[in-house]
This record gives structure tokens, C-alpha cells and sequence, in this order.
């Protein structure tokens, strides 16, 4: 064994001697998800609330600690307990008052509260062991440990999230003790950095970011260059709306993607990283801070990294709200200070990227991926996934689905897996309409395509992508035509008005759009939305012009009937768009009550109190404020 | 010495060998394919923006753009096809559809860029017609800023930053609001804009455009009350021919005089009067201070585009520039003392038209240190060498047909010195031309001073005068300038003079100038190379080559200034220079 | 002689910012490739004063040395930056897909509505200010709208008044 390999292992030791005496040996440790998520439901107050329990009650043997969101979105704030020799019980979407209730029952008495807690299913965590969560068990193997009772949970593989909601990420030690840099020691002293990148390449690891190239292949391409600077750069501008897996990554796992660049600088070369992320991630930001500088004062960053003769930093580059800056090029423009906008590719980063050196740039959830592909090895990581898509994907199920967060699956699952597996089906009863994945750079998925299979390939072929993993469901009661305008509005915001097509094209586009939803469509709309989307796809600069046609090629091609209601019959099937909506009174609902006549802002509304009102449809104005006013539901809008 | 790598690739079934670091754009052109492109500028930075120049290369998923597509090995390209065409057609289309219907009315009508193309590339319907841009059009300075006509190739922001080093420009907002412009948007009257009027030159459309003199000329020569004099600057007898179908270099001095007199002006004169003049001032200038070891280097002061830079970014060198005024202020500041007392004309019924190469001739026309002592510039209009041409036509004069004329005298002899003053190193040729002679009392043998010419960006020589070594520094385009004024500032160097000409190539190819011929582009060292070479061989034929031996300067001296830095010649010729805000980021 | 004048502009710029942001402009200066470090610039100085004005994107181009419509062309590029006063309650709604999904538009439009402004702008008793965000990550508890620190969940349009109240609207007042 390496001498940097003992030391480490000596540092593990006392990391988990320390974590023994302060946590582990405790009768009840109590763990409060603390992600941005988590503290905007509450869960800031919870631990509050916990810790002045604890010291009311003068509780001995009990520690409290915080961890990163399990991804569990609908019912945070999470709070975890395990007692000595039982399963961790998860009480979910916790207040402050039902943390008294918990806390009396669960803590005090020692009877754990199934009603406050997360539902779970028949298979037990009767095999949970404290040694499974820290041994040295295969990394990925983590959270199931403590989670896979819970059927959100068990459905899902926690490869790139395997330490989030279980470890403080604030806690170098903890990180240690979950074999954390182990695999960046590996790295820098039993292989050399050709090593590195075959065995990257031969795990098949692709982008986690959107365009799923290979990353060993791009490792590779920098990592030939002759330049004696180079750069990587971990992209953490998370921008896709409707998409924060890499901020929860981040929130909870800091120094994986610390340990994955400094395997990846290695590998290629560079003795510098940067970490470009969105200021809108300020716990993010904080939490990154607070692993680099740990990583420093341990001797993990900096110069002689681990004892070897390999020198290695990272700085925190922040970006200002620019989703175009998730396109490398545009990116590097960023770090060095300017606008972000693209450039044309060739060359490409890895020979002429930041300030003109060679530069690697991989997405959080790729870096996340380094550690478990060098630890647990390329092989063990490639018998995940499809014969193209090795490993897992993370996406962020949202929309009208029962159960919403984050969801790690083996690529190859298929859409209906997700959305009625793990997401639970769709929510209040409502009709399946659609699936959108990719953000604003993908397609919407009609019910027909439910088993595609989330692969690169597959989503492609159905007309949508991977991109970075948002996940939105869509109902009867959403508009497609107004979904595209809804993506559309938020590219052509997002263009940097570089190249023309981007820059004039969508905005054509979001015209057009708009003149259908409005009721303004004539014939032939739909062929100019085709003849221009296929223009912008082909001519745009960068990747966001040319995915920006997506969301309105798929729905056109998915639901023309919709677009064909608009444009024909002046008529928006879901009832969504407001200039296509006839406002009625339900005579059998109307109480006379009269508040829809006091709102309407053009007196279209006739009838005298205690009788049944009606609406002048000649003189509406569709503004909707009857329907909002009514607290009968006697004002129909259809 | 190394021989450049080539590479052999096919361009529509032909077979071409380029160098390797080659574009495919390039590569292309090499062999007469005409690749239609727009923010493409070859003496510009690649953008590969506006998404013209597309061709297909056999294994690319999609069109690439030529303009920054390197060329490799083997690599097989098609520059149309059904496809390209419906592309590029629509692209044209959509920087169309943002762009003002006004062709008739525009000034750039015939010579835009955009027009030709939507033309070429058969934009005749429009599909996809909505919502226009509108902004404010900034009249407040010599050059005019449209933002709706600006199709944003960004070729303006490059020059005022590649070649010029001014920075005024940029491009601000984003996506469907971008929009260029100054710092915060201001007016360029309020920003470190230096008028030079490269943006004007290198735009594709009418975004940026001159100020309009001709309406106040036409007026002025329509009033009966007035005496309406010109003078013509030593470069537009290089280059107003192009105007009229004359290969670019082709010297029409005596076409130009004719014409000028056919459009009505009273008389006739030649800026080159006191091009030779500013030699002889600023001559004693120089010797002044070389005999006195201060204030050097001498830095000269004729081009108003580098008097305006230097106040901005350089006022630190406001010591040692040449306080004298340039030869347009001069001869203009002539024409209301020295011409009008020997006319016997009250110099506030003369009114002075100076046609220049130059934009930012109109801002130095109006600066308040040179206005008569009754409040008015001694100039009263400029206009530059593309608004002649216009007017001209305007007037329907056959320029190219017309017979040679003859300046007018007193202010219209001149010698070759003052003829090269159009071209970068040519106010220092004819400098040194004047200053050896004064120095040393001894008549030179050969007048060419050949390590000073050429369209280089920077020129540095020595000399030997008296057993003294004179070292001397020649730039254009302000970007090279930096180079030599930032050694002065720091000491690094010792200079003794120093020329700068804002302009890149110099006066030739100043921002007033025409837009070049079909095949050659504005920036383009060739054609600067063939505007300068009318005015040496004009100088070359010339007799009289020395500025102080103009015998209508010698009278001048004799019967109106008095010695060569009097007191009348400060009160009349020289002038002062003050720092500038907002100041400029050297 | 460059000094002189030169240390005069320096002067007049360091004026314009607190010494904090003085010493971290000048530490940036130091670093390599100094450019690179303008966006951190302009995110310090609008931390201080919750907005970029014109004069303080001067004082940063004067310190950094880089031209200003360089400046102003980074800051106009990034939609972090505005250029106006914020309210004194800082009112964030999250437009990300999941809250447009269900129903942010609504909510966007009652408050333009209440408050009279559009989105970027003020009110004119300098109260409120109205942001959008692009998806804070909160999609379980869309719509998400944000006032100072505090996080409202599932906020529908008629609670819009209620919200606002809190932080001292008042409906009739803002009618006139």
C-alpha cells in the first residue's frame, strides 16, 4: 500500500474514532435534511425546534445533526432517528409542532411515531447496520442502507446521491469515513493518468449535462495536448428550470465533487480547477466553501496533494444568471470575465479552452460518478445501464405527479417506470398527458411512449433528450401549445443574441406561438413553426439555439391536433389559454351572490342579488377574474 | 526557414491546397468561390455570428460556418446545395425582418451589404414578419449610431477595439435586446468615442453613418451673400475617383478641382498649402525643443481622431504634442485673416467648406479653441470624401470626363511633402524633409525617407542630423499607437518624434472615405497600399518636394505671420489641448 | 507625469465604494488573469448596494482598468444584475417549470397587478421590488414566492394581498 493510501486510512480511523465518541455511540442520532429545499420547508425551524427539546428535556445520549436532502421533495423537512439496533425511522414533511409529538413519543418513550412518518413498504430495513452505512461497503450501496424500506426509495438506485440526506455535508470526517477521497489517493498513486482516463473510458461513463459524450474520450482528448497549463472545470450552472440535482449534490455531498476533479485534473493535467456555479446557490456556494477550505487544511488541495508530488486547487468561479453559460464555450467566456457567449466549435476546449488552454468541463453529476467508477471499478459501474448508457440518471420529477423530487435510476428504466414506479402516478386522479424531459432543450412524450427507455439513444429517437435531468409531468389540464410557448419564452430570454437565428428566429417562433394561443393563428402557422424550427436547429451557434426548436417540434408532432383546435376552432381543448376561454354561470350553482358582477372590469355580468347572474360572452374580455371571484364554482370557463 | 504545413481539401468537387491554419471560408475564396458571410471581416477577429457563410463538410450532423471552420485534411465541402440555399435565404430573412423597409430612403442604398445579399441569396417574401427593435437615433456626434438599421455582426465593436484600441463600443443587453453601444448607453458625444469613423466604415448597413454637411453646403452656395471657399485634403485626390468608376490609387487632382468649381464654389484651394505650412511651424517646434532637450518626444497633431484619443486615454502626452493646429484648421483659420484681408472680404461673409477624409474632422471643425474671435469655427462645413462623391452626383457632374483644372492661389500651391501627408509616415517624411535642412543648413540628397512609408503599423527608425541620432516613431490605427505611446509614458524608449495617425494605413483610408470597390474591403493593407502610392508619385513628380521652400508659404511668412512660431502665427496656428471626460481605459 | 492625473481618477473611483470593496477590487488586481474576476467584482459591489449604478460600473472600470462599456456590457449580459434600487422587501417569484406548471403566471400577474410595476421594477414608495427567478429548486412547493428571506409554498393569487400586507401594503393606497 501507497504511503498517501496508510495516511489516509490512518485519517479515516480517527475520523471515525472521533465520529464514534461524538454521534455513532449514541442511544438516538437524529438527522435533519438541510438542503435549500428543505429550509424553505421549514426545516431550519425544525432543527431549532429539536435542539430546544433536547435541552428542555435534558435528553443524554441523543445528537442531533444536519445532513443533505434525500430528494424526498413533497415531504421535507426530513427528519431522520435511528436508535441502537432498529431501522432509521424518516418523519416527513415535519413542522415545529409535530417535532413535539415525534420527540415525546420517539425520543422520550422510545416508541417510534409511524403515523408522522414516511410510508414504506414490505420490504423491512431489517439488514440495516451501522456498518453497511460506514464499512467499506461498495460506495453506491450507502443510502439504501438507510432508505430502501421507503417504496420512493427502494424503487431507485442511489449511485451519484449515495451520500446525500445520510452524511453532514459539512463534515469532513463523515466523508472519511465513507471511504471519501480513497478513491483520489487510488488515482494519484496506483495509476498513472492513462490509467485514469481508460478507466473512465471503460466504465462508459457519458456527460451527465445534456450531451452525453463520453467523458473518457473527452478526458482523453485534453490529456494528449501538450500545454503546460490546463484546466478543469466543473459546470454547476445549473439552469434547466425545473432541475436541481446538481444543487442537491452539492448541498449534500460537497467534496465527492471535490475528489472527482482532483481524479479528473490528474487525469488530464491540470493543476487547477475551478467550480463555475449559479449565485443563486447561496447554500450551495457555502457548503462547497466549507469542503474546499477542509480539503485544503488536510492537505487534500493545494500544493503536494495527499503526500505525492501532484499539486492540485480549486476556486469558486460564480456566475450571474445566464443559462446560456451551461454551453462550454460560453462558460469559459464567463470564468474569464464576459459576456457569455459561445463561440464556434472546433476548436474545442479540450485543445483551446479557458484563457486558450486545454480544458476539460464536466457537469456536477459526472464528477459525482468519478469516485464510484475508480473505487468500485469500471466494470461493476458499466453492468449498470444499457449497452450505450452505463450507470444511473438523476431527474428531477416534478409537475403533476403523486410523488415529486429527486430520482436516481438505472439509465434504461423506462418513462413509465418513473412516473408511475417511483413518482407514484399522476396526482388528484387526472389523465396522463405528457412527459417532458430535457428542460427547454427537450420534447414533450405523449402516453404512446411510456416505455421508452431514459437512455441518450432512446430519448433522442423520440424526439426529446436527456439533458440534465428535469423531469416535468404533464396533465390534461396543461395546454401544449402553451407549454411550448412556455419553453420558447424561456430560450429566447435565455439567447445571448450572438448568432441570428437564435437571436431572431425564436423570437419569430414565440410570435407565432403566441398569435395561436391568442386565437390569432391562420393556416400555415404550423409549416412556419416546422420550416423555422428546422432552420434555428440547423444554423444556430451553440447547442441552446439549435435545441431551442424541441419543445415545439415534439408537441406539433405529439399533440397537432391541440395546435389544430387553436388555430381552426379558436379553441383551447384544456381550457388554458385565456383568449380562447368562454366564461358561463352554472344557473344550478349560482347562489346570486354577485361577486363575479363586482369584479368584472367590464360590466359584462347582468342579474340582481339571490338570482342567478349571467355572463354576456359578446363583451367578455376572458380577464378570468369571475372565475377567481366565484367561491361556488358556479363560473364555468371551458 | 520553415515551410508551412499545407492541407488538400475539396471544395465542391475541386480540389484546393491551403495552409494548414486555413478556414474553409479561406480556402474557398482561394479559388473564386464566393461564400456569401456578413460578420465576417478579414482584417477582423472570427465571430462566426450571423450564420451566412454556411456551407456543408461531408460528416458534419449540420452546416458549418465557413468563416471559422478550419480546414483538415481530405475534407470535403459543399458551398450550395438546396438546403444552403433555403438556409442562408432564411437567415437573411430573419435579420430582414428586424430591420427597417427603407431601402430607397437610406443613404446606404447601393452600397449595403445587407441589401446586396438579401438580393443574391432571393429573400422575395417575407415569412416570418413581426416585431421590430426601435431605439433612439444618437445624432449627437460627427458619426451617427442607428441602432434599428445595426444587424449586430459586431464588426464596429471589433474595430473600435482590434484596430483602434478606443473600446467605445460594445455590445450591451442580451439576446433580442442586444443592442450596441457606448457605455450605459450614452450618447457617443458623452462617451471616450474619438470620431474616427471606422465603425462607419466597416458597417455592413447604415448603423453608423456620417453627420450630413452637404445640406449646410448647398445652402451656403445658394446664398448670395456669401463667399463659399473649399479646400481639399491631400488624401481625397486618391481616392474620389473610386467614387466615379476609377481603379482605387488613381490620382484625380485636377478632375477633383474642376469639379468643385462646377458645383459653385467661389475658389478652389488646397488643404496641401497648409499641410506645408503646419511642416514649417511645426519644424521650428521641434527644433525649438531639440535644441532646448524638452518636451520631447514632439508628437505631431494632424490627425483629429489621435488629438481626441489623446485627451482621452493619453493626457499625460498633452505636453508634448504639437500645439500646432492641423493643416484644415489652419488653412481654414488663413481663409478668414490672411485671404480675406487681401481679398478685401469681411472674413464673416466667407464661408469654408473642407473636404476630408475624415469624421472626425467635423468634431475638430466645431471645437470651441478654434473659433474665429466672433464665436464661429473657422471652418464652417466639412465634408468627407463620400459626401462629395454623393453631392457631385447629386449635381449630376460627369467627374470622369472633366478636364483638369487648376487650384486657386494664394492658398493653392503646395509641394510633394504636403501631398503625402494622406498617408501613415507621410507628415513625418515631409518633417524631416524640412527639419534636416533647418538643422544642419545642408540640402539633402535624397528626399525619400523609405523606412517611413508602408502600411505597416508601426515604423521605427533612426536618423543621423548634425552628428545627433533622431529617433523616430511612426504609427496608425491607435491599437499600434498604444504600442509607442505606452514606451513614452513609461521611458522605456527614447523618442524624439513621434507620428500617429488614428487612422489604419493613415488619411487614405480614413473614416470619410469611400467604401472600397467590389473585391477589396475597408482595412485592407492592398488598398491602402494603392491610395498612398497616388499620393508619392504625385509627390515624385512634383518639382517642389520641401514644405519650406513653397514660395506661396515664403510669401505668406514675408507679408502677413512674420517668422516661422511669432506671435501672430500662436495666435493663429496653434492651438491647446485639455484632458477629457469620460476618460478612456489605456 | 502619468501619475498625477492617473492617481486622481483612482482616487475618485476608490470614493465611490466602501474600503471593503476597495481592498477586494485591489486583491483581484493582484491575481492572475485580474480580467477574469470582474463578474465577483460587480456581485461584491451590488451585495453592498443592492443594485449597480452607473457610477459605480465607472469607479469599477477605472479600478479594474478594463473599459467600461466592457463593464456595462458583462453587467447588461446577466440577468443577476439590475441596475435600479431595490424595494425594501425584495419579492422573488420562481418561475422554473414546476411553478409555471402550476400556475406562477396567476401569481406574477396579481402582483403587477397590486403593485403597479413590472417585473425588475419598484414601487414608487421604494416598498417592494418584483424579481423573477429561475427555479430556486423548491418544485414540491410550487409556486414558490420568496419575500426577503421568508418562502411562501403553494401561493395562489388570492393570497397575494394577504402576503403583501405583511410587510405594510396597502391595498387602498396602492389602488390610488
Amino acid at each position: 500500500m501507497s504511503k498517501p493510501m496508510e495516511q489516509l486510512l490512518q485519517l479515516r480511523q480517527k475520523a471515525e474514532q472521533r465520529l464514534q465518541k461524538e454521534k455513532l455511540s449514541s442511544k438516538i442520532r437524529i438527522t435533519v435534511g438541510s438542503a435549500t429545499c428543505e429550509n424553505a420547508a421549514g426545516a431550519n425551524e425544525v432543527f431549532k425546534r429539536v435542539e430546544e427539546l433536547m435541552q428542555q428535556h435534558k435528553v443524554k445520549d441523543v445528537t442531533l445533526s444536519r445532513v443533505g436532502c434525500t430528494g424526498r421533495c413533497d415531504m421535507e423537512p426530513v427528519v431522520t432517528v435511528f436508535s441502537k439496533g432498529a431501522a432509521p425511522v424518516k418523519y416527513s414533511a415535519m413542522t415545529p409542532e409535530k417535532v413535539v409529538t415525534f420527540f415525546e413519543s420517539h425520543v422520550l418513550k422510545g416508541v417510534p411515531l409511524k403515523a408522522l412518518s414516511m410510508p414504506n413498504n414490505a420490504r423491512s430495513s431489517a439488514g440495516f447496520s451501522e456498518e453497511k452505512l460506514w464499512g467499506d461497503a461498495r460506495l453506491a450501496d450507502r443510502f439504501s442502507s438507510v432508505f430502501s424500506d421507503v417504496d420512493f426509495f427502494g424503487k431507485q438506485m442511489r449511485v451519484t446521491l449515495r451520500n446525500c440526506g445520510v452524511i453532514d455535508p459539512e463534515s469532513l470526517d463523515e466523508y472519511l469515513v465513507v471511504r471519501g477521497y480513497q478513491a483520489a489517493v487510488k488515482a494519484l498513486t496506483e495509476m498513472n493518468p492513462q490509467d485514469v482516463v481508460n478507466t473512465i473510458t471503460k466504465s462508459g461513463l457519458r456527460g451527465r449535462g445534456g450531451g452525453g459524450f463520453p467523458t473518457g474520450v473527452k478526458w482523453n482528448f485534453a490529456s494528449v495536448q501538450k500545454s503546460e497549463e490546463k484546466y478543469i472545470i466543473c459546470n454547476a450552472d445549473e439552469g434547466d428550470p425545473g432541475a436541481f440535482m446538481d444543487r442537491s449534490t452539492i448541498e449534500g455531498d460537497p467534496h465527492t465533487i471535490v475528489e472527482g476533479m482532483i481524479i479528473g485534473g490528474f487525469a488530464i493535467g491540470a493543476k487547477q480547477g475551478y467550480v463555475y456555479i449559479r449565485a443563486e446557490y447561496p447554500l450551495a456556494i457555502k457548503r462547497l466553501e466549507v469542503a474546499i477550505d477542509a480539503a485544503r487544511k488536510a492537505g487534500f488541495l493545494g500544493k503536494n496533494i495527499f503526500g505525492t508530488d501532484w499539486d492540485f486547487d480549486i476556486e469558486i468561479r460564480l456566475g450571474a444568471g445566464a443559462f446560456v453559460c451551461g454551453e462550454e464555450t460560453a462558460l469559459i467566456r464567463s470564468i474569464e470575465g464576459a459576456r457569455g457567449m459561445p463561440r464556434p466549435r472546433p476548436p474545442y476546449p479540450a485543445v483551446r479552452g479557458l484563457w486558450g488552454k486545454p480544458t476539460v468541463i464536466n457537469n456536477v453529476e459526472t464528477f459525482a460518478n468519478i469516485p464510484v467508477v475508480i473505487l468500485d471499478g469500471p466494470e461493476w459501474f458499466a453492468s449498470i445501464g444499457t449497452e450505450k448508457s452505463k450507470g444511473t440518471k438523476v431527474f428531477a420529477l416534478a409537475g403533476k405527479v403523486c410523488n415529486t423530487g429527486l430520482v436516481e435510476v438505472p439509465m434504461g428504466t423506462t418513462l413509465r417506470d418513473v412516473v408511475y414506479g417511483v413518482g407514484g402516478g399522476i396526482r388528484d386522479g387526472k389523465k396522463f398527458k405528457a412527459v417532458q424531459t430535457g428542460g427547454p432543450a427537450g420534447g414533450c412524450l405523449p402516453e404512446s411512449y411510456l416505455d421508452t427507455p431514459v437512455d441518450y439513444e432512446s430519448l433522442m429517437a423520440a424526439g426529446s433528450m436527456m439533458g440534465s435531468g428535469g423531469m416535468i409531468v404533464i396533465d390534461e389540464d396543461s395546454c401544449m401549445v402553451d407549454m411550448a410557448r412556455f419553453f420558447l419564452d424561456f430560450t429566447q430570454d435565455e439567447s445571448c443574441g450572438k448568432c441570428t437565428p437564435c437571436r431572431e428566429g425564436t423570437k419569430r417562433m414565440l410570435e407565432i406561438l403566441q398569435r395561436i394561443a391568442d386565437g390569432k393563428g391562420v393556416e400555415g402557422d404550423i409549416e412556419k413553426l416546422l420550416r423555422l424550427g428546422d432552420t434555428i436547429k440547423r444554423t444556430s451557434l451553440c447547442g441552446l439555439g439549435q435545441a431551442a426548436p424541441n419543445p415545439v417540434i415534439s408537441t406539433i408532432k405529439h399533440f397537432r391536433d391541440e395546435y389544430d383546435a387553436h388555430i381552426r376552432e379558436k379553441r383551447c381543448p384544456a381550457g388554458v389559454c385565456t383568449h380562447l376561454l368562454t366564461y358561463t354561470i352554472t344557473p344550478e350553482k349560482c347562489v346570486g351572490c354577485g361577486a363575479c358582477k363586482r369584479k368584472c372590469p367590464v360590466n359584462c355580468i347582468s342579474g340582481k342579488p339571490k338570482e342567478v347572474y349571467v355572463i354576456d360572452s359578446a363583451r367578455c374580455i376572458q380577464c378570468g377574474q369571475c372565475f377567481e371571484a366565484c367561491k361556488f364554482d358556479a363560473v364555468k370557463r371551458k | 526557414m520553415t515551410t508551412e504545413k499545407k492541407i488538400t481539401l475539396w471544395i465542391d468537387g475541386v480540389q484546393v491546397t491551403v495552409p494548414e491554419k486555413s478556414t474553409v471560408l479561406q480556402a474557398a475564396h482561394s479559388i473564386n468561390i464566393e461564400v456569401p458571410s456578413l460578420c465576417y471581416h478579414p482584417d477582423l477577429s472570427v465571430l462566426g455570428a450571423c450564420r451566412v457563410c454556411l456551407v456543408e463538410v461531408e460528416g458534419q450532423r449540420n452546416p458549418v460556418a465557413s468563416c471559422s471552420f478550419p480546414v483538415a485534411e481530405g475534407m470535403k465541402v459543399k458551398t450550395s446545395s438546396t438546403l444552403l440555399r433555403r438556409l442562408r435565404r432564411d437567415v437573411v430573412e430573419l435579420i430582414l425582418d428586424n430591420h427597417p423597409m427603407d431601402c430607397q430612403t437610406c443613404v446606404r442604398n447601393g452600397t449595403c451589404e445587407l441589401q446586396k445579399l438579401a438580393y443574391d441569396l432571393g429573400v422575395r417574401e417575407r415569412l416570418f414578419q413581426g416585431e421590430r427593435k426601435h431605439y433612439e437615433i444618437d445624432t449627437s456626434s460627427p458619426v451617427h449610431r442607428n441602432p434599428d438599421k445595426c444587424i449586430l455582426c459586431g464588426r464596429c465593436v471589433r474595430v473600435c477595439a482590434e484596430v483602434q484600441g478606443v473600446n467605445n463600443l460594445g455590445v450591451q443587453n442580451r439576446g433580442f435586446h442586444n443592442v450596441v453601444a457606448p457605455a450605459h448607453g450614452a450618447k457617443m458625444i458623452d462617451s471616450v468615442c474619438i470620431h474616427c469613423g471606422q465603425c462607419v466604415n466597416v458597417c455592413p448597413t447604415a448603423a453608423f453613418t456620417e453627420q450630413d454637411g452637404t445640406e449646410a453646403v448647398f445652402e451656403a452656395l445658394a446664398n448670395p451673400d456669401l463667399h463659399v471657399v473649399v479646400h481639399t485634403a491631400p488624401a481625397i485626390r486618391a481616392t474620389i475617383g473610386e467614387g466615379f468608376g476609377f481603379k482605387p490609387g488613381t490620382p484625380v487632382t485636377g478632375k477633383l478641382v474642376t469639379a468643385l468649381r462646377r458645383a459653385g464654389f467661389h475658389k478652389v484651394f488646397d488643404t496641401n498649402f497648409a499641410a506645408d505650412l503646419t511642416i514649417v511651424e511645426e519644424s521650428a517646434e521641434f527644433i525649438d525643443r531639440v535644441k532646448k532637450n524638452e518636451r520631447l518626444p514632439l508628437i505631431t497633431s494632424c490627425s483629429p481622431g489621435w488629438v481626441n484619443f489623446m485627451e482621452r486615454f493619453y493626457p499625460e502626452l498633452i505636453p508634448l504634442t504639437s500645439t500646432c493646429k492641423s493643416p484644415m484648421s489652419m488653412q481654414s483659420t488663413l481663409l478668414k485673416t490672411y485671404y480675406a484681408q487681401q481679398m478685401g472680404i469681411d472674413p464673416k461673409n466667407i464661408f469654408v467648406v473642407a473636404i476630408m477624409p475624415c469624421t472626425a474632422k467635423k468634431f475638430e471643425a466645431d471645437r470651441v479653441e478654434l473659433r474665429t474671435p466672433w464665436g464661429k469655427p473657422y471652418t464652417d462645413a466639412v465634408m468627407t470624401t463620400r459626401e462629395l462623391i454623393w453631392m457631385l452626383k447629386c449635381l449630376g457632374i460627369d467627374f470622369a470626363n472633366l478636364e483638369d483644372g487648376m487650384f486657386d492661389s494664394p492658398l493653392g500651391v503646395s509641394s510633394g511633402a504636403g501631398d503625402i501627408f494622406g498617408a501613415t509616415g507621410g507628415v513625418m517624411e515631409a518633417a524631416l524633409r524640412t527639419a534636416y535642412e533647418k538643422i544642419t543648413g545642408q540640402e539633402l540628397e535624397t528626399l525619400d525617407f523609405k523606412e517611413v512609408r508602408g502600411v505597416e503599423g508601426v515604423k521605427e527608425t533612426s536618423i543621423d542630423i548634425n552628428g545627433m541620432t533622431i529617433n523616430i516613431g511612426v504609427a496608425n490605427g491607435l491599437q499600434n499607437a498604444r504600442h509607442i505611446l505606452d514606451q513614452v509614458v513609461s521611458g522605456e524608449k527614447v523618442y524624439h518624434i513621434i507620428e500617429i495617425m488614428a487612422c489604419p494605413g493613415g488619411c487614405v483610408a480614413g473614416g470619410g472615405q469611400p467604401y472600397p470597390p467590389r473585391g477589396m474591403h475597408v482595412l485592407d493593407p492592398e488598398l491602402g497600399r494603392m491610395r498612398a502610392s497616388a499620393l508619392y508619385s504625385i509627390d515624385a513628380h512634383k518639382s517642389l518636394r520641401k514644405s519650406h521652400e513653397n514660395p506661396g508659404i515664403e510669401l505668406l511668412y514675408e507679408n502677413f505671420l512674420g517668422a516661422p512660431n511669432s506671435h501672430l502665427c500662436h495666435e493663429l496656428l496653434h492651438t491647446h489641448y485639455e484632458p477629457k471626460y469620460p476618460r478612456g481605459v489605456k | 507625469m502619468i501619475s498625477d492625473l492617473f492617481k486622481k481618477e483612482l482616487e475618485k473611483a476608490r470614493a465611490v465604494f466602501p474600503d471593503t470593496v476597495v481592498k477586494y477590487i485591489e486583491e483581484c488586481s493582484k491575481k492572475k488573469n485580474p480580467d477574469s474576476h470582474l463578474i465577483s467584482v460587480l456581485h461584491k459591489v451590488q451585495d453592498h448596494f443592492g443594485f449597480l449604478a452607473n457610477e459605480h460600473m465607472d469607479a469599477v472600470s477605472t479600478l479594474m482598468q478594463i473599459p467600461s462599456t466592457r463593464v456595462t456590457g458583462v453587467a447588461s449580459f446577466y440577468h443577476f444584475f439590475n441596475f435600479t434600487p431595490r424595494g425594501k422587501h425584495r419579492i422573488s417569484l420562481c418561475m422554473g417549470t414546476a411553478c409555471f406548471v402550476k400556475g406562477a403566471g396567476q401569481v406574477l400577474n396579481k402582483l403587477k397587478d397590486l403593485l403597479g410595476i413590472d417585473v425588475g421594477q419598484t414601487t414608487s414608495d421604494a416598498l417592494f421590488s418584483i424579481d423573477v427567478a429561475r427555479c430556486v429548486g423548491a418544485c414540491a412547493l410550487a409556486p414558490v414566492m420568496i419575500v426577503d428571506e421568508k418562502v411562501y409554498a403553494s401561493v395562489k393569487p388570492d393570497q397575494v394581498t394577504k402576503i403583501l400586507a405583511e410587510y405594510g401594503f396597502d391595498p387602498k393606497k396602492a389602488k390610488a
